[in-house]
């Protein structure tokens, strides 16, 4: 009786202390290190507002998925008119806001409108372009007129500035954003943090975990220590630098190098001499060695590319050899070009750690050909003006991370002030395309005229660097669209 | 006395109208547009003039400027182009980190330094006193975030007693609020410290070499009476002008610390709104350290009086 006694107890013991350890942690906090200025994805440009609401808080008609692809969102399902110019959508019913009203096609009407108006503030205003007209037929049915087919429509709509938003909350979204998501959105202590909460009577699968908060941390250095002591248990995407190897060899944490929808290249103002003449371009392209660029500008982590392209993109094309390193040939060229001593030109370079790095490699390479190139680092704010805006600039480097966007090239007083009216046919082409094998075949067309065109120096597809707890899973390798997507996301043991 | 206060506050009224003048014109002539950085590079230039029609910025500058000014003197401090929320609540939560910040490492520095430089001008010479001089020193040179960082290490990384960073809010309770404190305002105070206790030394240095404090002795004061009757008070003006700069310093100048500790203060936000061109919150912002330092230089000077009876005359 006694010994009975004991084994139940210590029976007892052992259930209730392993109790807590069979229920997984439903928490998580994890690291970025810039803050949405505010925080409606329909009223900026910030990549840090999607990547704290996009699928988490906010829904669309259609969303991006981890490698891309576009799968039902809002709309459960859709049907394409023939002539491919209507689209209409099933809504999914039973879906609530997090403020308890009813999310209806309404809502959509109202949304789309909103980001096509005339005084609409929305930052990628161009993926509505093609809507001609939104109808609410009933409250679970829409119907969307364009004014021609546009093969990346659905795709259009699966953005993060493309969510959808209740009339009776779009203007306080920047403060208090109410979505439709599975996690509602709890507290922004301004400078620090946001914290989002699992939401009641979510419509879709279930999350698993209850609680997230999102830290803002600015600097690597700081990041390291905060993700060591266990405060933060995930850094998705974090430019980590020179920190990495501090971390990359603790069985505590994975490190996980994706890809990204960030293009990374020497911008070329293609309509200041020297740089309108081709050849000088192509000297360029035959001085960069996209290796030692790849190595001292992401210690080693970019994909090498050829043209403007994501190579995780089905219709990629490699084009890396169209221009190999071959410093001898690039100095024919210049002399071909009328510049058998070279000459000088300027690089503005943005506070980043891509282009500052590799910028100086950069400067290096082309001296090397007689190319002598003046470094100016300038801040975000002013590379708007100067360069994006006012086309001020010689040479500069950015990466292009929205994703899918080959089409800049065909803008008319784009910054790299390109015109090609062969390739402006491709992309008109492709907007009227839906067919999948045709619009590949596009594809591959625009990135090799761009490539031997040599309109930028195409040097690499900038990684995503995540690190997070060894038991943490659900997190995306890749970031094919600017997200932290959540809804998987849980703790093993 | 009056006459004296009277034209001191005066002097700070033109210099605080002063300082706004040169701010907004200082923010007009850099380059960068706050309705392009919202907008980012896809949209076009009709959105971005549609949105600095929204924001008030194609008024003319004069009107912005008066607008802004005569805002300031109702003590409305605007609205943030970005946060879209009043300026006055983003500085009350920031002041919230920044000023308990301040105030904790000045106490720390303080604690410190007067002590050991009172007692380094006592040892003057001797060994104590090149030991606490040359630890001064160390302090002054070591790197403010390198210290930050040890710190990181050893009491959150190592030993877990405190969090790496961020702020709880002080809503999360008054302990949690300070435990994320202790490390930044230590950081911040050793420098500080370092400083303090250098201008403590050689001010007393001085001071004991004075004839009034050789009177003194003569008189046949203990030392011990000497240093607390008569020296401590002389010391006592370089040091409050000193920690008057330094308390304005704590306030803002404080970036680097916040980065690596991820604190929400004041620094973070003028140095995010200068990134981001949200020039009312630089602005205002600005204006209220330039009369924050004011204030502080004016409640220094009034100190001087109290500690120094000769400055009470009529000036």
């Amino acid at each position: 009786m006694k010994i009975n006694g004991t084994v139940a107890a210590a029976a007892l013991l052992a259930a209730a202390m392993a109790g807590p350890a069979w229920a997984a942690r439903t928490d998580l906090v994890l690291a970025m290190p810039l803050e949405p200025p505010h925080l409606d994805p329909t009223a900026s440009a910030a990549a840090a507002i999607d990547e704290v609401f996009y699928a988490n808080v906010f829904e669309g008609l259609t969303r991006v998925g981890e490698r891309g692809e576009v799968l039902p969102g809002l709309a459960e399902s859709w049907t394409i008119s023939d002539d491919g110019n209507i689209y209409t959508f099933k809504l999914h019913p039973g879906v609530k806001y997090h403020d308890g009203t009813d999310f209806e096609a309404s809502d959509v009407k109202f949304s789309l409108d909103r980001a096509r108006g005339e005084k609409s503030v929305n930052a990628q205003k161009a993926l509505f372009a093609a809507i001609e007209a939104v109808e609410a037929v009933d409250p679970l049915t829409v119907k969307v007129t364009l004014k021609q087919p546009q093969g990346s429509f659905l795709y259009n709509m699966a953005w993060g500035d493309a969510v959808i938003v209740a009339p009776e909350s779009a203007e306080t979204n920047k403060e208090k954003p109410i979505g439709t998501g599975p996690f509602k959105f709890q507290n922004w202590a301004k400078g620090s943090s946001i914290t989002l909460v699992k939401a009641d009577g979510y419509w879709g699968a279930p999350v698993f975990l209850d609680k997230a908060e999102v830290r803002f941390i600015p600097d690597a250095a700081a990041a390291i220590p905060a993700l060591l002591s266990g405060d933060v248990q995930a850094l998705p995407n974090f430019p980590l630098g020179d920190a990495l190897p501090q971390v990359q060899a603790d069985p505590r944490f994975k490190v996980v190098i994706g890809s990204t929808e960030g293009e990374t290249v020497l911008a070329t103002n293609n309509k200041r001499p020297p740089f309108d003449n081709l050849k000088v371009r192509q000297a360029i392209a035959y001085a960069l060695d996209r290796k030692a660029i790849i190595d001292g500008a992401t210690g080693g982590l970019g994909t090498p590319i050829g043209s403007h392209f994501a190579p995780h993109n089905p219709a990629y094309v490699d084009l890396t050899g169209t221009y190999p390193y071959d410093p001898a040939k690039a100095r024919e060229l210049l002399k071909e070009a009328g510049h058998p001593n070279g000459f000088k030109a300027t690089l503005k370079l943005p506070p980043v750690g891509y282009a500052r790095l590799g910028g100086e490699i950069i400067a290096s390479q082309l001296r090397e050909v007689g190319i002598d190139l003046q470094i100016i680092p300038v801040e975000w704010p002013v590379w708007l003006k100067t360069v994006f805006t006012d086309k001020d600039y010689d040479l500069s480097i950015v990466a292009h991370t929205e994703p899918n966007d080959i089409d800049i090239y065909a803008r008319k007083d784009y910054y790299f002030q390109y015109d090609n009216p062969a390739f402006d046919k491709v992309i008109a082409d492709l907007s009227l395309t839906s067919e999948e094998t045709k619009r590949t075949e596009l594809y591959k067309q625009a990135q090799e005229i761009l490539a031997d065109d040599a309109v930028n120096g195409f040097l690499f597809e900038l990684p995503k660097i995540g690190i997070w707890d060894a038991k943490v899973e659900g997190l995306w390798q890749n970031s094919p669209i600017q997200a932290n997507d959540l809804t998987k996301v849980k703790w093993v043991e | 006395m009056t006459a004296y206060l009277f034209k001191r506050v005066l002097f700070g009224l033109a210099t605080l109208v002063l300082a706004s003048m040169v701010v907004f014109a200082m923010l007009q002539v850099v380059p960068g547009d706050p309705a392009r950085l919202m907008l980012g590079m896809n949209a076009t230039e009709d959105q971005v003039q549609v949105l600095r029609e929204q924001m008030g910025l194609n008024q003319p500058l004069v009107l912005q400027y008066l607008d802004w000014a005569g805002g300031l003197l109702r003590l409305d401090f605007g609205r943030s182009y970005t946060y879209s929320v009043e300026v006055s609540e983003l500085v009350g939560e920031r002041l919230a980190v920044s000023l308990p910040l301040a105030l904790i490492s000045l106490g720390l520095s303080t604690l410190v330094a007067i002590p050991l430089g009172l007692y380094a001008a006592s040892r003057r010479g001797k060994t104590a006193d090149a030991v606490s001089m040359g630890a001064a020193q160390i302090g002054m040179a070591m790197p403010n975030f390198w210290f930050a960082l040890l710190l990181i290490y050893v009491f959150a990384v190592w030993l877990r007693l405190v969090p790496a960073g961020g702020f709880p809010g002080w809503s999360a309770g008054v302990w949690p609020a300070l435990k994320a404190l202790i490390l930044p305002a230590v950081a911040l105070a050793l420098p500080q410290a370092a400083i303090l206790a250098r201008v403590t030394r050689s001010a007393m240095v001085e001071v004991l070499g004075q004839d009034y404090i050789r009177t003194a002795r003569a008189k046949g004061m203990t030392a011990r009476s000497v240093l607390w009757r008569h020296a401590l008070r002389n010391v006592l003006i370089p040091v409050l002008t000193i920690l008057g700069m330094q308390f304005a310093f704590l306030l803002a100048g404080t970036i680097i610390v916040e980065n690596v500790f991820y604190l929400p203060g004041l620094g973070r936000l003028v140095f995010q709104a200068i990134s981001q061109r949200d020039l009312v919150v630089v602005q205002s912002v600005v204006m209220l350290l330039v009369a924050a330092v004011i204030l502080v230089n004016l409640l220094v000077d009034l100190s001087y009086a109290l500690v120094d009876p000769r400055l009470r005359g009529n000036r």
